[in-house]
């Protein structure tokens, strides 16, 4: 007998919630035929539930779905219409934006009050946003010879997959779904197994907001199986991926040897903060702190490496570990707790192999750099001193509350240092000095470059990586293209005028 | 505030609750006279409303200067565009109430007002919406310097718009001037001053900040000229008469060199091809010219039909525009109301005396219809001449020419013989034939098989004196902003 999609779990604060673990596929939950599959609360190692998973049969199911969905109904209405149900949604969201920050504190760790106030709240912002594009997707008309009318349209792919990460569940999936569906396509989306709840519940909105059955499908499973189902799927037209670059060479892989289907990888970081002799360093050691810990150093963007001028070095680090003293670790259901646990067992074993690592290569640990509490993946902030760019804490991805830092004389050395580095995805500098700013923020080779502030995003702004850090853009009007193609249309005049 | 309100009834019984005061500052005040509004249906009064005079203008451009100044120039673009989404809510909510007084003031077919007038307001006030926080300026190459530009707004935006749409007028204003952040005062017509102030009450309720949208009505020559000349109004949008265009733009060079838009008259021909569907070219002409009891700057006055064809043309228009259903706008089934005033209908008729005796034929229509308010038959014109007045000039009513030509030369150039440059309209199968006749038009909107199909999203406005600038569209943000370069040296040296 198979598992009735309503599942009621229980709360770390006693209280307990009803969660969708079906696969929504043509705006129904449907059971899958994979696996079931655990999903962990990592505050207390505990199982929430288990969730339905996709097999190849649901996944041919899903995209048939999306795809006979495009072709017949999804495609003929009309762009303020797509704009209005984004903008239904996103009411539908603010209406629940409770409930949904609980599946996404209890699923990942964050803290609910993160989750509220940044996670959902930022998500319906980009629902907003994109809505406002849906009817402004405009071609040209560009004059050739005097007898042609050609113009270019920017149409839709058809059926989008996607893939997402256990880090911000609910804005990744905003990330991916708002500017697809603006644009006319529509979707089949893997969630991370990790991390299944927020999105499932999306399901459910999506059904309340009017969308055609068959927009939206969401399905849950394994990378290695729904997700490599997906990306060689011949009817997906495109793939957007975010999670890590290993897993974003197979999505390329995938895409080579089936169909060339386009690709938008959204991959790993290890983004260095500049820290200027210049700097105001009270507000350099807030920003770089948050750069590093927010979301527990679970960021692609995180400012892992952080480069501080000799002379200042000393006077910054004593202020950074005095903001880091400041974060408060505990439950995510605590109002004022800052920082929950890691996402699971291997990530939090990973990171404290890293601080490990940090002390045989001679990197001096000089804060945190061991687990906090005896229940949960709690991982202390840690900040390793001394690093330099041979070091593999700072050459690598950690993806936790681990910072290594180094220091440099000249600016030019400092952009060096910065951009040596396979990764590409963000940077920032602390300066007073215009000049300085400008500098650094023209010759770092990274997505993003933040100038005395970090990790701050908006709506309107792009968002993606260099090198191995990814292509494509989100966010901004730039994500447009990564879900639209160009048809040129020639009209011949015959000259019997 | 309910000082000034009158209640009345329409002739269908509907209540209304009228306001009648100057919206400045989210309050309704006095003015320093009073106009009265009549209804054209009947020639009956309907309220008298309060008129600015020139101080009255200058209260609320200082209103709305403080509003720029303050909460307005510091709310995010996100924070506006939800207020204009909630306005647009309301006025979707309220369209009953504002449709019975757009019909009641202006004369125009309810079923018009319900599923045209007013839904278009809150489409403008949604699609510009969705724009607030997307105007962008770029980053420029430059040597040795870091140059980029920003589109901002410009301030205190003036509008004066017209009487025959009203409420549409208001949202093609107000849509891009707040999504890129100015504030507004607006004039309306002293003919149809009330349906705005409906409006108005929904600006309050909605949560704008005072002074952001001011609505006044009063005369051209005093509020309209006082606004156009003000010191602190520095963009002008004016939708009206190329006569009263030119005054604007007078104003505007007088004063301080306001920015100016105008959208002005238009003569605008409709071109018909043997090839075409008759049918259709048929319906879509009677819509040209009789849509809004002609009372569209871009209406298809000059009809030119093709020899080949032009007599079953006209047979065929003929019997189909004696089905206009004309009669008591608050009808649900009525397609032609009253013109909107005695000096129009006056107008109007003059033109038709004119034609008669300068010997046209007057080949259906021509006279009056009932003997209450303001309404005319649909009247056609055949045997013209091109240089006679009322193939020339601007007759805003259901009046139209038909005239034969013989091949494409032929006919643009009767086509663009004219100083104005609003619209046109080719009706043809060919193509080649659509693409070249399209291409030639001096006219800012070529319809290829259709007329007066207008998309809130597509750029409107005129080629040569029907005007300057776009409405709608994205284009439609340019006129509401001023692009500043910022230019920051790198390593240039002096």
């Amino acid at each position: 007998m198979t598992q009735a999609d309503i599942q009621t779990i229980r709360l770390t604060n006693g209280k307990t919630a009803n969660v969708h673990t079906q696969l929504f596929i043509n705006n129904e939950f449907v059971p899958g035929n994979g696996p079931l599959i655990e999903t962990i609360n990592p505050a207390n190692e505990e199982v929430i539930c288990k969730v339905h998973s996709a097999d190849e049969q649901d996944v041919n199911l899903a995209v048939e779905s999306a795809y006979k969905c495009y072709y017949e109904t999804w495609r003929k209405v009309a762009p303020a219409e797509r704009g209005r149900l984004l903008n239904r949604l996103a009411d539908l969201m603010e209406r629940d934006k409770d409930e949904i920050a609980i599946l996404d504190a209890v699923d990942n760790g964050k803290a609910f009050a993160v989750a509220r106030d940044v996670d959902v709240t930022e998500s319906i912002g980009c629902y907003r946003y994109f809505a406002g594009w849906a009817d402004k997707i405009h071609g040209k008309t560009i004059d050739t010879t005097f007898d042609k009318l050609c113009y270019t349209r920017h149409e839709a792919l058809g059926v989008v997959g996607a893939v997402i990460p256990w880090n911000y569940p609910t804005m990744m999936a905003a990330w991916k779904f708002a500017p697809a569906l603006a644009t006319g396509n529509t979707i089949v989306m893997k969630s991370s197994e990790v991390t299944p709840l927020s999105t499932l519940k999306f399901g459910e909105l999506v059904k309340e907001a009017g969308f055609p059955a068959g927009v939206v499908n969401i399905i849950t499973g394994y990378g290695h199986t729904t997700g490599s189902y997906l990306s060689s799927h011949p009817k997906i037209s495109k793939m957007a991926f975010t999670g890590s670059t290993f897993t974003g060479r197979k999505i390329m892989e995938s895409s080579a040897s089936s169909n060339l289907k386009k690709l938008q990888l959204e991959l790993g970081g290890k983004s260095a903060q500049i820290v200027c002799a210049d700097a105001d360093l009270a507000n350099a050691a807030f920003w770089a702190c948050g750069g590093i810990f927010n979301n527990h150093g679970q960021s692609c963007n995180a400012g892992s490496r952080i480069f501080v001028h000799e002379s200042v070095h000393d006077k910054f680090l004593e202020l950074f570990i005095a903001e880091t003293k400041k974060i408060v670790i505990g439950d995510p259901f605590n109002e004022d707790t800052f920082q929950g646990p890691q996402i699971n067992k291997s990530q939090f074993d990973k990171i404290l192999n890293y601080v490990k690592i940090g002390k045989e290569e001679g990197a001096v640990l000089a804060y945190g750099g061991k687990r906090w509490g005896n229940k949960g993946y709690y991982v202390e902030p840690t900040i390793f001193t001394h690093c330099n760019n041979s070091h593999r804490i700072m050459r690598e991805e950690i993806f936790g509350p681990f910072v290594s830092i180094g220091t440099f004389k000249t600016i030019e050395e400092a952009i060096d240092l910065a951009n040596d580095s396979d990764y590409g995805l963000a940077g920032g500098v602390y300066t007073s000095d215009l000049d300085t700013s400008i500098k650094v923020t023209n010759e770092m080779q990274a997505g993003t470059v933040w100038v005395n502030c970090y990790d701050i995003f908006d709506q309107s702004t792009p968002f993606g990586g260099y090198k191995q850090s990814g292509f494509g853009k989100e966010l901004g009007k730039y994500a447009l293209h990564e879900y639209t193609q160009v048809k040129v249309v020639k009209i011949q005049r015959l000259s019997k005028i | 505030m309910s000082q000034f309100i009158v209640e009345t009834d329409t002739p269908n019984g509907y209540k209304l609750k009228l306001q009648t005061g100057l919206f400045i500052n989210n309050e309704f005040v006095a003015g320093s006279d009073s106009i009265d509004t009549i209804n054209p249906a009947t020639g009956k009064l309907i309220a008298s409303v309060q008129a600015a005079d020139k101080n009255d203008v200058h209260t609320a451009v200082k209103a709305a200067e403080a509003a720029f100044n303050g909460p307005w120039g510091k709310m995010s673009a996100l924070d506006r565009a939800a207020l204009m989404f909630k306005l647009a809510d309301l006025i979707d909510r309220d369209n009953e109430e504002l449709s019975q007084i757009e019909t009641l003031d202006n004369g125009k077919g309810i079923t018009f007002a319900r599923l045209f007038d007013v839904k278009q307001i809150a489409i403008s006030l949604r699609y510009f919406a969705g724009y607030a926080d997307k105007v962008h300026g770029k980053v420029i190459d430059t040597e040795g310097a870091l140059s980029y530009t920003r589109h901002e707004p410009i301030g205190v935006c003036g509008a004066i718009i017209p009487w025959n749409f009203p409420l549409m007028m208001l949202g093609w204003k107000l849509g891009p001037a707040l999504a890129t952040g100015n504030t507004c005062v607006v004039k309306t017509s002293e003919l149809t001053p009330l349906s705005a102030y409906k409006v108005a009450q929904l600006v309050v309720e909605a949560g704008f900040p005072p002074g952001v949208v001011n609505i006044i009505t009063g005369y051209g020559a005093v509020a309209g000229d006082a606004l156009a000349r003000h010191m602190d109004v520095h963009k002008i949008a004016f939708t009206g008469s190329t006569a009263v265009g030119r005054l604007i733009m007078k104003a505007a060079a007088e004063s301080n060199l306001k920015k100016v838009t105008l959208e002005l008259g238009g003569k605008s021909p409709n071109i018909i091809f043997d090839d075409c569907d008759l049918d259709q070219a048929v319906r879509w002409a009677h819509k040209g010219i009789f849509f809004n009891h002609g009372q569209t700057c871009c209406a298809g006055s000059r009809i030119y039909v093709q020899a080949s064809i032009h007599d079953e043309f006209l047979k065929k228009f003929k019997e189909y525009t004696s089905q206009t259903k004309l009669g008591n706008p608050h009808d649900d089934d009525t397609f032609q109301g009253p013109q909107v005033s005695q000096t129009q209908f006056d107008r109007i008729m003059g033109f038709i005396d004119t034609g008669k005796k300068e010997g046209a034929t007057c080949f259906m229509g021509g006279e009056r219809w009932g003997n209450e308010g303001y309404f005319i038959e649909p009247t056609v014109f055949t045997n013209v001449k091109e240089d006679m007045s009322i193939v020339k000039d601007e007759i805003f009513g259901p009046v139209v020419t038909v005239s034969k030509f013989n091949g494409v030369e032929d006919v643009l150039s009767m086509a663009l013989d004219t100083e104005y440059g609003l619209a046109a309209a080719v009706f043809t199968k060919d193509t080649a034939r659509a693409l070249d006749v399209s291409n030639r038009l001096k006219a800012g909107t070529v319809w290829v098989n259709c007329f007066n199909e207008l998309d809130y999203n597509t750029p409107f406005g005129g080629f040569r004196q029907s005007g300057i600038g776009r409405e709608n569209g994205e284009y439609a943000l340019d006129n509401y902003i001023q692009v500043k370069t910022v230019k920051i040296n790198i390593n240039r040296k002096p």
